[in-house]
């Protein structure tokens, strides 16, 4: 570890070339460096899909692993740092869970060319030794906003993100059209938990059960959420209200930590980070790993909707109609 | 005449030696502290802080640590330039968030070539800055509104602001993320070789640092403006009294905190980013609250204070690949912040307690004086 440790020197390209070259795929042992998002490992959400991935990778292909976690407030360079201490202390391939990492990791997969890089939600950084781990949120989001609309009686839905980003734009578009292809007439309330630079809204669950309190208070009868931890709050609220609600990211129903409100959860908007987390990971052991962008999408099962609890199982054969659509490409789902 | 040398004589020694007293003990509780935290965590402390020196002696880390630190440092000053009126500029925050908003908008747009565009951004994010923080100084002196409380609004609504700003006016989308344009390569700010044996640069902006650091000590020391601040901060009534504008002083101040706090956020978009996106550092704010604490107002100890901090937190990573949570970064920083205040409070009470036995003694002494001049 000291050695690792000592691995930020200012060696770093010669370094890293000699760790590229020893950790060739299919090698002695996988070194995996993970470097994660704030949240890290535990925020119940993304972090801890990418987490899964990498368990399943450790219990299975049987790499080694070293997660590294962000700080709030950090700069690029400080991400910077991060990549290159894995890289730099030999670990080969090294994942970067979040968009937050899209310029570090072009920079520093530059300096370690023969490191392969993975970054999960970004398509920005490009080079022959990154692979872009892409979801297509917005098809997933359709399906349940099909079902939302479909068990809503009062004709009145919410939907609550976690932060007014980008990212969390292709979650509410999605849902939004999927509802509306149902019901066209669809009163839809939107609401996000807090403004970039504040990524609070990510963890804050009381947030997100005042925002989802209000929603219910105004009438509407289910609410998805893309909020990460305050999830759970609006979950709450959801019990409280009597009402629906819908899971994100994993199918949240099953989750032990989401266990009380498992009546409440109709059906989660899968997005497979794990999964596609260990298909780079064992496409590297194979020496199989693709530069650019995996689109993960509704055809590879990468998005999909969960139906434990069967809550959902009376209108399931509508909601895979549409799929079917989606898949063949005859509905195309906005992301804005 | 000889007691007055004495008692002068005393003073001075007492003062040197508490001087040097409190940093050591802040520095000694906070490292006995942690090391019972990193025990309970199940970590070995000496490993742990053998990790922090050898990263922090290298080259590599120093530059690194130097260009988190540069941010901090301006950000304490912003702070501290409040504080020493009793004034809680909470909104450093989003003065200089807001600052970095438009500046970089306007720097994006490159309206003027190279240089220029480097000055325009920078006085651009102090004018915004300043007006800014100028909101919480009329509001609190038209209004009475306590600027802890309107500052802490106005960070709110700087983050709404900035974001609509982005999302609507400024922003380009990369990816995921949004983001302003980038400013263009003639307008960065060169990097400077400080540190040999690396070739991480340090920001340009630690000159503008310095130069700030000199500024706010002559200003408050050498000038009649900082006198009036001091005395302002010292005693309301007494400022009144000796025909200092106590609402005038108000407002000039926070525009001075506001107009420092815009520059927080110029090392990084100038020198390193050179866009405001929604990865841009968040909190230095706060950051600078706690270091303006730790240094206690002072300009070298926020210095030194802004290096310790960044040093910190620059180690995380490391502390990570020894299996020690993060937190420990965060609580260590926590408990320097109170070491540090404890310290300087038990000295100051050493002090005050050692000056009355010293003024009771000296009360004491000449009663025996008469007596023995009675006696011969």
């Amino acid at each position: 570890m000291a050695a690792a440790a000592c691995g930020g020197g200012d060696d770093t390209t010669t370094t890293g070339a000699s760790a590229g070259a020893s950790s060739a795929p299919a090698a002695a042992q996988v070194k995996v460096g993970l470097a994660y998002d704030i949240g890290g490992r535990g925020d119940g959400s993304f972090n801890d899909a990418a987490a899964a991935g990498l368990d399943k990778a450790e219990s299975e292909l049987k790499v080694e692993k070293k997660e590294l976690e962000a700080t709030q407030g950090e700069t690029d360079a400080q991400k910077e740092e991060r990549l290159r201490l894995l890289a730099s202390g030999g670990y080969n391939p090294v994942v970067a869970v979040g968009f937050a990492y899209s310029g570090s990791v072009a920079k520093v997969a530059k300096e370690f060319p023969d490191v392969k890089f993975a970054i999960v939600d970004d398509d920005a950084a490009k080079g022959d030794n990154i692979t872009n781990l892409m979801f297509a949120e917005e098809q997933g989001s359709f399906l349940v906003g099909v079902a939302a609309a479909l068990k809503s009686e009062k004709g009145n839905i919410g939907f609550v993100g976690g932060v007014d980003v980008p990212l969390i734009h292709k979650f509410e578009a999605g849902y939004e059209a999927g509802a509306k292809a149902v019901k066209p007439d669809i009163k839809i309330q939107s609401k996000y938990l807090t403004q970039p630079p504040d990524f609070g809204g990510f963890g804050d669950p009381a947030k997100g059960k005042t925002a989802a309190q209000g929603m219910y208070d105004a009438g509407a009868d289910v609410v998805y959420q893309a909020a990460g931890g305050s999830g759970a709050g609006v979950f709450e609220a959801a019990k409280a209200a009597n009402a629906m609600a819908i899971g994100v990211d994993s199918d949240q129903a099953a989750l032990p930590a989401y266990a009380d409100f498992k009546d409440v959860i109709i059906t989660s908007m899968t997005k497979k980070v794990d999964v596609a987390v260990f298909d780079f990971l064992k496409n590297f052991t194979t020496g199989a790993v693709k530069s650019g962008p995996s689109v993960y999408d509704l055809k590879a099962g990468g998005v999909d909707y969960s139906t434990t609890g069967g809550k959902i199982d009376d209108i399931k054969s509508q909601i895979d109609e549409y799929k079917q659509k989606i898949i063949s490409g005859e509905i195309t789902v906005p992301t804005s | 005449m000889n007691g007055f040398v004495d008692r002068l004589l005393g003073r001075v020694r007492l003062g040197g030696w508490l001087a040097v007293a409190a940093p050591v003990i802040a520095v000694a509780f906070a490292v006995l502290i942690t090391s019972v935290v990193l025990l309970i965590a199940g970590s070995d402390p000496v490993e742990a802080f053998t990790t922090l020196a050898d990263y922090g002696t290298q080259p590599r880390s120093m530059a690194m640590i130097l260009n988190t630190g540069v941010m901090y440092y301006i950000s304490a000053l912003a702070v501290a330039v409040g504080f020493r009126m009793n004034l809680f500029n909470i909104g450093v925050d989003g003065q200089y968030r807001l600052a970095a908003v438009v500046a970089a908008g306007l720097g994006g747009a490159a309206v003027v070539p190279g240089v220029l565009n480097i000055v325009l951004v920078v006085v651009v994010a102090v004018i915004v800055g300043a007006l800014w923080a100028a909101i919480a100084g009329l509001l609190r002196v038209y209004r009475g509104v306590s600027e802890v409380i309107s500052t802490i609004m106005l960070n709110a609504i700087a983050t709404g602001l900035g974001s609509w700003l982005v999302s609507e006016h400024f922003g380009v989308l990369t990816g995921n993320d949004l983001g302003t344009r980038p400013i263009p390569d003639d307008a960065h700010m060169p990097g400077i070789p400080l540190i040999a044996g690396t070739p991480v640069l340090v920001n340009g902006f630690i000159v503008v640092a310095v130069v700030l650091g000199v500024a706010y000590w002559v200003v408050l020391n050498r000038t009649r403006f900082g006198f009036e601040l001091r005395a302002t901060g010292k005693s309301e009534s007494a400022a009144v009294a000796s025909g200092v504008s106590v609402k005038k002083m108000i407002v000039v101040t926070m525009v001075m905190s506001g107009a420092v706090a815009g520059l927080i956020g110029m090392p990084e978009l100038l020198g390193a980013s050179y866009k405001y996106s929604n990865n841009f550092p968040a909190g230095l704010g706060f950051t600078g609250i706690a270091i303006a604490l730790l240094g206690r107002n002072n300009p070298v100890g926020m210095a030194v204070g802004a290096l310790l901090w960044s040093f910190l937190d620059n180690s995380s990573n490391q502390l990570q690949l020894l299996d020690i949570s993060k937190e420990i970064v965060q609580i260590m920083q926590g408990v320097v912040v109170l070491s540090v205040i404890i310290a300087y409070e038990l000295v100051h009470r050493y002090r005050i307690v050692a000056e009355q036995r010293r003024v009771s003694r000296e009360l004491a002494a000449p009663q025996e004086a008469p007596k023995a001049g009675a006696a011969a």
